[in-house]
């Protein structure tokens, strides 16, 4: 594999000049690539990207996410999944085609305020995303609690191969599942959710860096040293068909190609 | 009111081409997609960014591309007489001037049926809050993380007594001859916005123009400067949680 070249730019810088392809957040006017967005660009080969540092989810089929219901109609649940555009989620998807209308109580199922994590069915620029709960692990999310960071990092969160997030759920005792979106649900004691949810904002702090791993090891190192015992495992009240740790398996292993792109 | 003095100094004793003191930072408001402040001689000026986001109403949504929204408001604090809270003829120009020097930079594209709303909040005015704005908005988008060609800085020139001057304070503004604001794109090359008050002969307009525009240079260092600390700087970036 060839080297890689990271350097810090903003929106107008010129990243490279020559023979170059864009790939990612950049655009090429003659033989110029400018950056569109605020990131680390790279250069691999004659190809240019730009990781960026923030921005909004931008949702991409097959994502996992984890969202809220906002309303239910007849047929549908509207879901905000932390992106501009509203998602949906229809009936027809959630009882197969015995669905009916007149009879099947959309509420019962999720109602208003639940969490639910699902994968994007289907989006492009014209229509709406569209969810489905049809797979293991999707569906009503596990009691727990919900933490908001930056889509742009949720790589990171994940880290290579799932490291990160098996690093924080190992010193915690909790179980994530890692929404694309920016959204995670921490289930597990009080203690280990508080431990993980500072580990989790620190990950966004200092996304950008070099040595993050490092950093989160030593932190996770030095709180579970001051507090003694490792905090205790996660809580038993909970645990419906969703299993969070498989959950968060099977996110890292689609964050896997995004990482390893990154390299 | 006598705004050029026998050494040629001005009222507020800069040289002809000098620029005010311009201070930015990126990052400030904590519930905003985006945000920047900015201090540009006695101006102090917020500007924040939500969105890309549903566009309200619906009709205006364009099925291809976001819409830009923008909102110029002066505090009632602004100005030395309390200033009427509401919406003037003024800020309705200035806020479509602003818009309309913006939209150039962004690619908006990338955001079909949504909107991106910039509003300004101008705390304390001097001369050039248009300017100030401008500057100040395209690095609250660039944080904002909305895809942009490149972004955008402004300066305004102008003539007093009969002297081209850089940078005009309110004095200037309002006693002087021409008022030139220049927003430009610097690695584009590219003119955003350009208008002027008053007269100039075509030679004086095109030192009055490479003066904004070389200005403009020298405030992009300054603005790039303030988005790479936000994310890059020695600090622990601002967590938008915390």
């Amino acid at each position: 594999m060839s080297k890689v070249e990271r350097k810090y730019v903003v929106p107008g810088d010129v990243i490279a000049e020559g023979d170059f392809v864009p790939v990612s957040n950049a655009y090429s006017i003659g033989n110029k690539i400018y950056a569109m967005r605020v990131g680390l660009c790279e250069l691999d080969g004659n190809k240019v990207k730009v990781i960026p540092l923030s921005g909004p989810y931008v949702p991409k089929p097959d994502d996992v996410v984890v969202g809220v219901v906002k309303d239910v109609s007849a047929f549908a649940w509207t879901v905000d999944i932390n992106s501009f555009f509203p998602a949906f989620l229809p009936a027809s998807g959630v009882y197969g085609r015995r669905f009916n209308a007149e009879k099947d109580d959309l509420r019962s199922k999720f109602d208003v305020g639940e969490i639910i994590i699902a994968v994007v069915a289907a989006f492009d620029r014209s229509k709406d995303p569209m969810l489905s709960v049809s797979g293991p692990r999707l569906g009503l999310a596990p009691p727990g609690i919900i933490i908001k960071i930056e889509p742009v990092k949720v790589p990171r969160l994940i880290g290579r191969r799932g490291s990160m997030s098996k690093m924080i759920e190992d010193a915690s005792g909790c179980k994530l599942i890692i929404g694309q979106n920016g959204y995670i649900i921490v289930t597990g004691s009080p203690e280990g959710c508080a431990l993980a949810s500072d580990a989790i904002h620190m990950v966004e702090d200092f996304a950008h860096t070099s040595g993050l791993t490092e950093k989160i090891e030593r932190f996770l190192a030095e709180r579970l040293g001051l507090t003694g015992e490792p905090p205790a495992g996660p809580g038993q009240a909970h645990e419906p068909a969703a299993a969070p740790a498989d959950a968060a398996g099977a996110l890292g292993k689609d964050s896997d190609q995004l990482e390893e792109k990154r390299e | 009111m006598n705004l050029i003095d026998e050494n040629g100094l001005r009222i507020d004793g800069r040289k002809l081409d000098d620029l005010r003191p311009v201070k930015i930072e990126v990052g400030v408001l904590k519930n905003a997609d985006g945000s920047a402040y900015i201090e540009w001689g006695k101006n102090k000026i917020f500007a924040a960014v939500r969105g890309p986001k549903e566009c309200h109403p619906k009709h205006i949504a364009m099925a291809d591309r976001a819409v830009l929204k923008c909102r110029y408001h002066m505090t009632p604090f602004s100005v030395p007489d309390r200033k009427a809270p509401q919406p003037s003829r003024r800020e309705i120009e200035l806020s479509k001037v602003i818009r309309e020097a913006l939209t150039p930079a962004l690619i908006l594209e990338e955001y079909p049926r949504t909107a991106i709303e910039i509003y300004i909040e101008v705390l304390t005015s001097d001369g050039g809050s248009r300017a100030a704005s401008i500057t100040a908005a395209a690095a609250a988008l660039a944080d904002a993380g909305i895809t942009m060609r490149d972004l955008v800085v402004s300066v305004a020139a102008g003539k007093a007594q009969d002297h081209l001057i850089l940078d005009l304070c309110d004095e200037e503004d309002k006693e002087g001859q021409v008022d030139l604001p220049v927003a430009y794109m610097p690695n584009m090359d590219q003119v955003t916005l350009l208008q002027m008050d008053g007269f100039l002969t075509r030679e004086e307009f095109e030192k009055a123009f490479n003066m904004a525009k070389e200005a403009c240079k020298a405030v992009y260092k300054i603005q790039r400067e303030a988005v790479i600390s936000r994310y890059f700087g020695d600090s622990i970036p601002k967590n938008k949680e915390a």
